[in-house]
């Protein structure tokens, strides 16, 4: 089977999504297609599944002009998709999720045929080696898992092109590993894969051909025997980037953040951080590496305030903020740049200047008490949109329309541009385009350089080994590990992450490393 | 999809550095949402408008039944031009007009501050009531000096109305309880209580077994707008003036104060407002109260201004009628004073048309329902009128059951 769009255009107001693009996907390949966030790569997908209608333009399926009016087209013509974000249903089992919709019925009543459902799930499961249980109930299953079963809803269906929005996101290193082999095992099965992504090496890893998208136009298709990460980002920003993190070694001075057996528990009291301990250093860079929820985002909150400590204690220059307010902790210095920018970090309908001053509007400068002063927001928004080369076509813009890159300058821009002691950033370049990644973590290294401490939380591996000076690993909400970053390679953060292996000294280490710092605040 | 709702501001890398000190006008413009803010309200009048027609023609049945096609336009048109000319044509509908757009005002504007902050306020009435309550105590137990007396009777209408808000507004930040439960509840409370009162020896009348109470004596009364042309038919009082006050302040609060910062924080975007220190509850709170305090006005407006006294009923349908006008203003400071305008000349004007052409003043009600419905179904607008959808993501600003 051969699928081709061409000469895609759709538009939405005020931004032209995808314009003239064309694409061929054959089976019995790996075609990755990258682009930045915004490029339109999920707007092509979307149209290629039947979820949108192009404006202009043509999809052909072995030469033969068709029009996918929904999914259900889509799906007919053999073609599936495993969704980013799962659409599985957590009560159920893995067969009466996979046969969800085209369900195997017995009887005059339509009653479900749940040893047929399982025993069809089960024959495709072996024979590309998913190794799933057909009767395993779907919340009980890792992440990692939960995306087999989405790809085996896709076989189910008999999907001969399965399209992979962002597949890898939310899944550890080992985990990557072998859904590589799944995808390798799919090909040889003869079926064509389409791997949405933005991360680099793993479109030069797994593709056959990447083709690369740049606001809405594909700029360019490439062989990734031919080309490396460098050629190819360059070819997905327009423009040279540089990849790697321009950073000197580390001069850590005093610990500034010390958190000493800090306990977290959900309103069901099931623990989300457990216990840990740790420092930060002025001057240092921790990074923060873990599996999303594995309790990072909860010791984030924890720290910055938004969140209630059961048991233990946080302290910040030796002031004990275990128990403060998000106000109060920011007025301490710290500044915190969230993991979710739009439902945290940016008030969409509001404008960029007052963005700006989204945290900081109570400040003297900016406030009597009563009266905001707003021509004095606006004259330091304007300072800091240029300063921080935020990319709006005024301050007054609703930061909601920027891109994500943009919308993250702003937050970068106004939580660095303070007098600092201690930075939280929490996923500081997620969903950021490759250009604005590089400027953002030049701007953590820069806090770091001028003597904050520095606490990155990731979820991308590669983020946190590029940033840290110290990488401290999360597992089911504790600390497994506490490297030197010389000392953390690749494969063992990967290891420690998946929660393959432990560190033995660990806790003796951390707690050694606490009473120090003690010390150094009482006397 | 994260393309298409990050992306959608072409390519202002390309914008010239100059532009950020841009006009005054290029600054409302991005500030107003062109398309929802004016264009949609516009449309669903038109589209009221419009199917008002109908009911007009069906309501004159025996035209109908005769086939009298041309008497049916007739009915409509004059229908139509009794419609404005009730309201604006001459001193006393202007002041008819006045008369109904005061309440509305301030109930609209005890909606929209709620609206803003992402809280529903269906409680309008009852802190009318309320208000209402504290301002004609001091009407009929003082007998001035006047402007003492006015005063004394509006602020305590603005503090009861005030004391009556903050109960939704505690009892959803301390325990959880949705706003509109509460509210609806404490409107029946609300009305009992008025009921009871009405009937004590306090504030009943002497000599009537009915709840109403004693009149406001004449200093008491809220000073008519146009006294000086010595013609009592001239309704308007000075309430309208404290109504639009009350606009003027709301957009002061919400463009000015770092309060109205943190309630429109809050109302866009509340994990956002708590991210950067702001207090949920503490505005749930304060939202309520400033939202009683509007009622509290537009019940003593009512009870000091045009009725002179009050009744079990002397909040009638406003403090419902309030939600219809903030979600025609988008619960802005100008929309909500344009849409009470809008409703309040309806109201005038209704009661010239059932006086002129017989069709019946329910059709101004009918009109108002469309209205409301029209504005509550963006969507279903833009897609009569094809205009360009910006997806459901553009839709309201306001959480839970706003516009």
């Amino acid at each position: 089977m051969e699928l081709e769009l061409r000469g895609i255009t759709k538009r939405f107001p005020g931004v032209v999504a995808n314009d003239d693009v064309n694409l061929t996907i054959r089976t019995g390949e790996v075609l990755a297609l990258v682009g930045e966030n915004g490029a339109g790569k999920s707007t092509l997908m979307n149209i290629m599944y039947g979820l949108y209608h192009a404006d202009e333009g043509q999809i052909f399926v072995d030469g033969q002009p068709v029009t996918f009016e929904s999914s259900g087209d889509a799906i007919a013509a053999g073609i599936g998709m495993v969704h980013q974000h799962f659409m599985l249903v957590p009560v159920f089992t893995v067969a009466e999720n996979v046969v969800l919709g085209v369900e195997p019925t017995t009887g005059p009543f339509g009653k479900l045929d749940v040893a047929q459902a399982n025993r069809q799930v089960e024959e495709i499961s072996s024979k590309y080696s998913l190794h799933l249980d057909p009767a395993a109930l779907v919340e009980a299953l890792p992440v990692g898992i939960q995306q087999r079963v989405e790809i085996l809803k896709v076989l189910f269906r008999d999907a001969e092109i399965v399209v992979f929005d962002e597949p890898t996101a939310v899944l550890t290193p080992q985990e990557i590993e072998e859904f590589f082999n799944i995808v390798e095992s799919l090909k040889a099965s003869g079926r064509g894969i389409v791997f949405i992504t933005h991360k680099l090496t793993e479109a030069l890893r797994v593709a056959d051909r990447i083709s690369v998208l740049r606001r809405g136009k594909t700029v360019g298709e490439a062989d990734p025997k031919e080309i490396d990460e460098v050629g190819l980002a360059e070819l997905m920003v327009g423009r040279p980037v540089q990849l790697v993190v321009d950073k000197a070694p580390a001069q850590p001075g005093d610990a500034v953040l010390s958190v000493d057996q800090m306990h977290v528990v959900d309103p069901t009291g099931r623990t989300l951080v457990d216990h840990v301990s740790f420092n930060v250093h002025a001057g240092e860079i921790v990074g923060i590496a873990g599996v999303q929820g594995n309790g990072q985002t909860e010791l984030v909150e924890a720290i910055t305030g938004l969140r209630d400590v059961i048991t233990g204690s946080i302290h910040l220059d030796g002031t004990d903020i275990t128990h403060a307010s998000p106000r109060e902790v920011h007025s301490a210095g710290v500044a915190h740049i969230p993991e979710d920018r739009q439902r945290a970090g940016l008030v969409g309908d509001f404008s960029v200047a007052e963005n700006m001053v989204l945290t900081t509007y109570h400040d003297d400068i900016y406030s009597s008490g009563v009266t905001m002063d707003w021509p004095k927001a606006r004259s330091v928004a304007t300072e800091l949109v240029e300063q921080y080369d935020v990319r709006t076509p005024s301050i007054q813009t609703p930061a909601g329309t920027l891109s994500g890159g943009n919308q993250q300058k702003v937050i970068v821009a106004r939580e660095l541009s303070r007098d600092l002691r201690l930075v939280v950033a929490s996923q500081p370049t997620r969903g950021v385009d490759v250009g604005s990644i590089e400027y953002i973590h030049a701007q953590v290294v820069k806090a770091r350089d001028e003597g904050a401490a520095v606490l990155v939380v990731s979820t991308e591996l590669d983020e946190v080994m590029a940033l840290a000076d110290r990488v401290i690993v999360m597992y089911r909400g504790r600390i497994i590990a506490n490297l030197q970053r010389d000392d953390a390679t690749h494969s063992d953060v990967g290891l420690y992450m998946a929660g393959s292996k432990t560190q033995p000294e660990t806790s003796s280490t951390s707690s050694r490393a606490t009473s120090t710092t003690f010390r150094e605040a009482s006397s | 999809m994260t393309d298409t709702a990050t992306a959608p501001t072409g390519s202002p890398g390309d914008a010239p550095d100059g532009q950020y000190s841009a006009n005054l006008a290029s600054r409302i413009c991005a500030r107003i949402d062109t398309t929802n803010a004016v264009v949609l309200p516009l449309l669903a009048l038109v589209s009221a408008l419009v199917i008002g027609v109908f009911v007009i023609g069906l309501s004159d049945i025996d035209k109908i039944r005769d086939g009298d096609i041309g008497g049916i336009l007739i009915t409509i048109k004059d229908a139509y031009l009794a419609l404005p000319q009730g309201a604006f044509n001459g001193w006393r509908p202007v002041n008819e007009t006045i008369v109904a757009t005061t309440p509305l005002l301030l109930a609209g504007l005890a909606v929209a501050v709620t609206f803003r902050a992402g809280l529903f306020n269906i409680g309008g009435t009852g802190q009318m009531l309320m208000g209402g309550m504290g301002a004609i105590f001091v009407g009929f137990s003082m007998n001035g000096p006047g402007i003492i007396q006015v005063s004394l009777g509006v602020l305590a209408g603005m503090v009861l109305g005030m004391a009556w808000g903050i109960i939704p507004g505690l009892l959803k930040a301390r325990a959880g309880v949705h706003e509109v439960i509460a509210t609806i509840m404490l409107n029946l409370i609300a009305g009992s209580l008025v009921l009871w009162i009405l009937k004590t020896d306090a504030f009943g009348r002497e000599g009537r077994n009915d709840p109403i109470s004693k009149l406001v004596t004449s200093e008491g009364k809220l000073p008519r707008l146009f006294g000086f042309l010595d013609r009592p038919e001239l309704r308007a009082h000075i309430g309208f003036l404290i109504a639009i006050a009350a606009a003027f302040f709301f957009w002061w609060l919400l463009e000015r104060t770092t309060l109205g910062f943190e309630i429109r924080a809050q109302g866009a975007n509340s994990h956002a407002a708590r991210y950067a220190g702001m207090k949920p509850e503490t505005l749930m709170v304060l939202s309520f109260v400033i939202a009683g305090g509007f009622a509290g006005l537009a019940g003593a407006s009512e009870v000091l201004g045009t009725q002179g006294r009050a009744t079990q009923g002397f909040a009638g349908d406003i403090g419902f009628d309030a939600i219809a006008v903030a979600l025609l203003g988008r619960s802005t400071p100008t929309g909500t004073v344009l849409a009470a305008f809008l409703f309040g000349a309806l109201q005038a004007g209704g009661q010239k048309m059932q006086v002129d052409t017989g069709v019946p003043v329910d059709l101004v009600l009918i009109l108002r329902g469309l209205i409301v419905l029209f504005i509550a179904a963006p969507l279903l607008m833009k897609a009569i009128f094809r205009i360009k959808a910006e997806g459901a993501a553009a839709g309201p600003s306001f959480g839970g059951w706003g516009a």
